[in-house]
């Protein structure tokens, strides 16, 4: 999967489930502040993952993950081994 | 300390009505609730009959994590409740600078609790449950997610007393306000409608199989009964102490006089005649009111052959030839479980202030211990003012709730 395939789709998946402006998403914006995540919040992103791309993320996959841009480095990195 | 102890706000969510108003227009006119589900079929249930009510939609009403961390029956309770403040003159600023608590009634939280299991079972991965499972599958699942949505810094705990928990939550909350340990509570009980939640109640053979005519099917007291109908919903009460309702400005509904209780101490699902019988003396007793001053009882009667004959001999021997009259509004919902109790609350409220007693729909003809009761067939027009509420649950566990209307 290509990392604008992830973009794309993790984007729409996102901004549906925490109820956000899609425009809001850019890769430099902050993933927690952006989707108002806290620590319960962050369970439900494992679970979007899970049913959308099929990996299961963890705590430590969080680790480094600030912007957007971190974190879809991070799914890439997850999706395509 | 022992202080007057009223009723200020009604909420009601069932398979009768989304509101008070509906629900006393269903009640006026004979109108019944129950359908057919199904998909109960699929699964393997001897009987599809269920209250049939719709899931409110509460998007742009809570947001997302309010919405996700409610149970179906947890929906229920929330617009049940919303009704219930609002009529009471309750706002989110009284709530948020007083200490309001929350007792509501809840004894099962099926489908979250399968659905989980199932995700742990197929996953082998809890994370993948998500952050909501656990606060839709606690039993406490209704006032952990009323008492936060509605800052509520009062007493906050679930009372799970089977098929009469509506109704000890509004007993405890009666305890608590009369001896002045707290000032306003909110109140109810609530049971979640699907395939998951009533099973094993199936599997007892506990349910009418009168499939082929859903709105004759509970009869509660009539001879041909042949088992209960499930269903659910929420009902929510305001009780408060009279001087907290009047320090607010608020309408008094009326007043709990009196609450009785008691354990059967015999079979765990068959119900016996002198647990129910002290429950309703203590009840009077409590109110200070002797049985001829009862002029209305919504009785627990389920629809099931043996519960209903030993309710009807028990409020025989303690009424005798008083006869207040009697129905069992499950006729028109079914049996609204965990709910029941504080449902027929709301339900014989909205007959007292309308000025009716509610046809008991389907008695047609009675048995050896109904036929002493005043059961009436059709509705029956007529000013009240006191009434006791029945509720009885597997275990034997017992509650009557005594209630009048407002008297300065």
């Amino acid at each position: 999967m290509t990392r604008e395939e992830i973009i794309a789709k993790s984007k729409e998946f996102l901004a549906s489930e925490f109820e956000v402006d899609e425009n809001l998403i850019t890769p430099e914006s902050p993933l927690k502040e952006t989707l108002g995540l806290d620590s319960l919040d962050l369970v439900d992103v494992v679970v979007l993952i899970e049913q959308n791309f099929g990996v299961t993320l963890t705590g430590p996959d969080f680790v480094g993950v600030v912007s957007f841009d971190d974190f879809y480095t991070m799914l890439e990195k997850k999706i395509n081994g | 300390m022992d202080r007057r102890v009223v009723i200020t706000g009604l909420g009601i969510y069932s398979c009768i009505g989304e509101n008070k108003e509906q629900v006393c227009d269903s009640l006026r006119n004979g109108r019944s609730g129950i359908g057919l589900d199904p998909a109960r079929k699929e699964m393997g249930y001897r009987s599809a009959l269920t209250g049939i009510l719709r899931k409110p939609d509460l998007k742009g009403v809570l947001d997302r994590k309010q919405r996700n961390y409610l149970s179906e029956q947890g929906l229920y309770a929330y617009v049940a409740t919303r009704e219930a403040l609002e009529q009471a003159g309750i706002d989110e600023a009284w709530l948020k600078e007083n200490e309001a608590g929350i007792l509501y009634g809840n004894d099962s939280c099926a489908e979250a609790v399968i659905r989980g299991t199932d995700i742990i079972r197929e996953k082998k991965n809890t994370i993948l449950v998500g952050s909501s499972n656990i606060f839709q599958s606690m039993n406490s699942t209704i006032t952990m997610n009323l008492a936060t949505i509605f800052n509520l810094r009062g007493i906050n705990f679930t009372v799970s007393g089977a098929c009469a928990s509506g109704s000890h939550a509004i007993g405890m909350a009666y305890l608590l306000i009369r001896q002045g340990l707290q000032d306003c509570i909110i109140c109810g009980g609530a049971e979640e409608v699907n395939i998951y939640s009533v099973g094993n109640f199936d599997a007892l053979s506990a349910f009418s199989v009168r499939e082929d005519n859903p709105a004759a099917a509970s009869r509660p007291f009539d001879r041909n009964r042949d088992g209960l109908v499930p269903s659910g919903g929420a009902a929510t009460v305001i009780v408060e102490s009279y001087e907290s309702a009047v320090r607010r400005g608020a309408t008094i509904l009326g007043e709990v006089l009196g609450y009785g209780f008691s354990s059967n101490g015999e079979h765990i699902s068959t119900p016996n005649v002198d647990g129910p019988k002290r429950s309703l003396q203590m009840a009077l007793d409590c109110a200070g009111l002797r049985a001829e001053d009862i002029q209305y009882i919504n009785a627990h009667a389920t629809s099931t052959p043996v519960g209903d004959l030993n309710e009807a001999k028990a409020i025989h021997e303690v009424f005798g030839d008083c006869r207040p009259l009697v129905n069992s509004t499950k006729s028109y919902t079914g049996h609204e479980m965990w709910m029941a109790g504080a449902s027929e609350i709301v339900y014989s409220m909205l007959q007292m202030q309308n000025g009716f007693v509610a046809a008991n729909l389907n008695f047609e003809e009675p048995d050896e211990a109904s036929c002493y009761l005043n059961i009436p067939k059709e509705r029956v027009e007529m000013e009240f003012d006191t009434f006791l509420s029945n509720s009885f649950g597997f275990g034997g566990t017992n509650s009557s709730l005594v209630i009048r209307k407002f008297k300065e």
